[in-house]
């Protein structure tokens, strides 16, 4: 029984959601292997042999690699699926984006978003928003699932020395092009990654507002700015700054709402965070039902104070 | 260009779901029943890239229950032309509404499918993805732009840290992410239309697909609940707070 990870990585090094997949699919049972596919991605590999647990790294290189389409990935990915029990993804916008696609290849269902491993095929997963965990058991001969990767710890960078074997690499899909991304370049922590997290909601009332009274509490703390979907849908901060079910799922150390109510939504993507505080003007705010300290108070002169007293 | 557009029937995003106390499942008895918001999403944007004249029919598809009959109907009243439902009492997983899309591509040979990125009571996120794999087409997931340029779509898709763009062959597969657009208000005069727009029902063995469950769920229980802390009166108390006790400052 192996599982394969597939690594997500910027061809230099290996991302941090990667380490926690790893965790995951060493508990799944057997040895864990780690697929690097990139595009001169042999950093990334070298770095992905030295991940504590993990034996092997299959390292397959190319252009068709190099933005990790889903076309190209899945047809690299089915071309050694069947040595594997187990083929686990982190349940990022690149895991969701591929896994899909390779578990229909494959012929076999996918459980999403596994938040705990409890045997070789069953595993905890959220439902409807996080307001129920389903245990679900999986029939297929190869399991592919992908994992929340705050559901689990992350695999030690170092204290492995796994073999690499190189693949040969898939031809390109004619069927799609990469034709560029936008990404937003700043100096913060991953969202994802973040120790501790200053996120805002629609109280703040505009973007500037959003940025003027945030960002310097964020520096302060060197932590990672979050926003909830009220506040993105309204424009005061960027999409991928959302925090909750249909954003991105956290669980810092430490994380401040300020002027979020909690809906249900958010709730789901922050409840994990190990401190969690709320700064809100309304008593009755569901955000207080989760909050470890609650500070009923205007985020205007509660969070510039917060600053001074830091 | 004819659209597919699948729709999916759900417990209202509004209505705060109750695990059964025999940890069966949720319980979906007597709750209000909608369209999943990505689909209503999905459904949006065919409907505007018919008004753009760039799509001449819009298909829209549900499989599962009789009752997908009304989200079938509010699909019409936003703007598509007819409908398709495949009736099955099974519990349908991600896989077998992929296959059974898969075999309406077939029949209908859309140029385009779209979908909701993910339905709000499963939270797979897999149909449109696999339905691309099966029906050998190019995937433009998690969009939040749709152009059609010289014949090719044109995506921009949501991913973490921004967003990228790619150029997909037609037919292709597409879904949505929330920030597409945001759908309509369904008129009355558009609801009594749809009412007279055709409804066509099949069954999985009709399309001859198998849509036998993969995945088993042994039990559904309450996620474990965070109790309240405490509130502070003043930020100079939180602080200390953060500090001594939580320790996390």
């Amino acid at each position: 029984m192996t599982a394969l990870v597939i690594a997500e990585h910027d061809n230099a090094s290996i991302k941090g959601a990667t380490f926690n997949t790893v965790t995951a699919a060493l508990q799944c049972g057997g040895d864990v292997h780690v697929l690097v596919a990139g595009s001169n991605a042999g950093a990334a590999a070298a770095a992905a042999a030295q991940i504590a647990g993990v034996s092997k790294v299959l390292h397959a290189d190319s252009d068709a690699l190099a933005h990790g389409l889903a076309e190209n990935m899945t047809a690299q990915i089915v071309a050694v699926a069947a040595s594997y029990s187990h083929l686990v993804f982190p349940a990022t916008a690149g895991g969701k984006n591929v896994a899909p696609r390779v578990a229909a290849k494959l012929d076999v269902g996918q459980v999403s978003d596994v938040t705990k491993v409890e045997s070789a095929d069953t595993f905890e997963r959220p439902i409807y928003a996080g307001n129920a965990m389903a245990t679900v058991q999986s029939l297929d001969a190869i399991k592919v699932i992908t994992v929340r990767t705050t559901g689990f710890d992350p695999a030690a960078a170092t204290g492995g020395s796994a073999v690499i074997e190189v693949l040969g690499a898939v031809a390109a899909s004619a069927q799609v092009t990469y034709m560029g991304s936008e990404i937003a370049k700043n100096d913060r922590p991953e969202l994802t990654a973040a120790k501790v997290i200053v996120a805002g909601g629609r109280a703040l009332g505009s973007a500037e507002k959003f940025n003027d009274v945030l960002t310097p509490l964020a520096d302060k703390l060197g932590a990672a700015i979050g926003a909830s979907r009220a506040a993105v849908d309204a424009g005061y901060a960027a999409n991928d700054l959302q925090v909750g079910q249909t954003g991105k799922i956290v669980a810092p150390q430490l994380y401040i709402a300020a002027g979020i109510s909690g809906a249900i939504q958010h709730l789901a993507g922050m409840k994990d965070s190990k401190v969690i505080v709320a700064i809100n003007k309304d008593p009755e705010a569901p955000i207080f039902s989760v909050a470890d300290y609650g500070l009923e108070a205007d985020l205007f002169i509660a969070v510039p104070e917060l600053l001074a007293a830091l | 260009m004819k659209v597919l557009v699948s729709v999916k029937r759900v417990v209202d995003y509004n209505v705060k779901v109750r695990v059964k106390s025999d940890g069966t499942g949720v319980d979906v008895a007597n709750v209000k029943m909608s369209m999943n918001p990505f689909d209503e999403i999905a459904v949006e944007e065919a409907v505007r890239l018919k008004e753009k004249g760039v799509v001449t029919e819009i298909i829209a598809v549900s499989c599962g229950v009789t009752q997908c009959q009304e989200t079938l109907r509010t699909a019409m009243a936003i703007g598509a032309d007819r409908a398709i439902l495949v009736e099955t009492a099974v519990e349908l997983q991600p896989l077998a509404v992929a296959k059974l899309l898969k075999a309406l591509i077939d029949k209908e040979q859309p140029g385009m499918v779209i979908l909701g990125k993910q339905a709000i009571d499963d939270d797979c996120n897999q149909t449109g993805q696999m339905l691309a794999a099966l029906a050998d087409l190019p995937q433009g997931t998690f969009a939040s732009k749709v152009e059609i340029v010289d014949g090719k779509a044109l995506i921009t898709r949501e991913v973490d840290g921004g967003s990228e763009t790619v150029s997909l062959t037609l037919p292709a597969v597409i879904t949505t992410d929330l920030r597409l657009n945001e759908p309509r208000y369904v008129t009355l005069p558009n609801i009594m239309k749809a009412k007279k727009k055709p409804m066509e029902t099949l069954t999985p063995e009709a399309l001859g697909v198998d849509v036998t469950p993969r995945i088993k769920t042994l039990k559904v229980v309450e996620p474990a609940k965070r109790s309240a802390g405490i509130k502070v009166p003043d930020v100079a108390t939180l602080v200390a707070k953060l500090k001594t006790e939580a320790k996390v400052i």
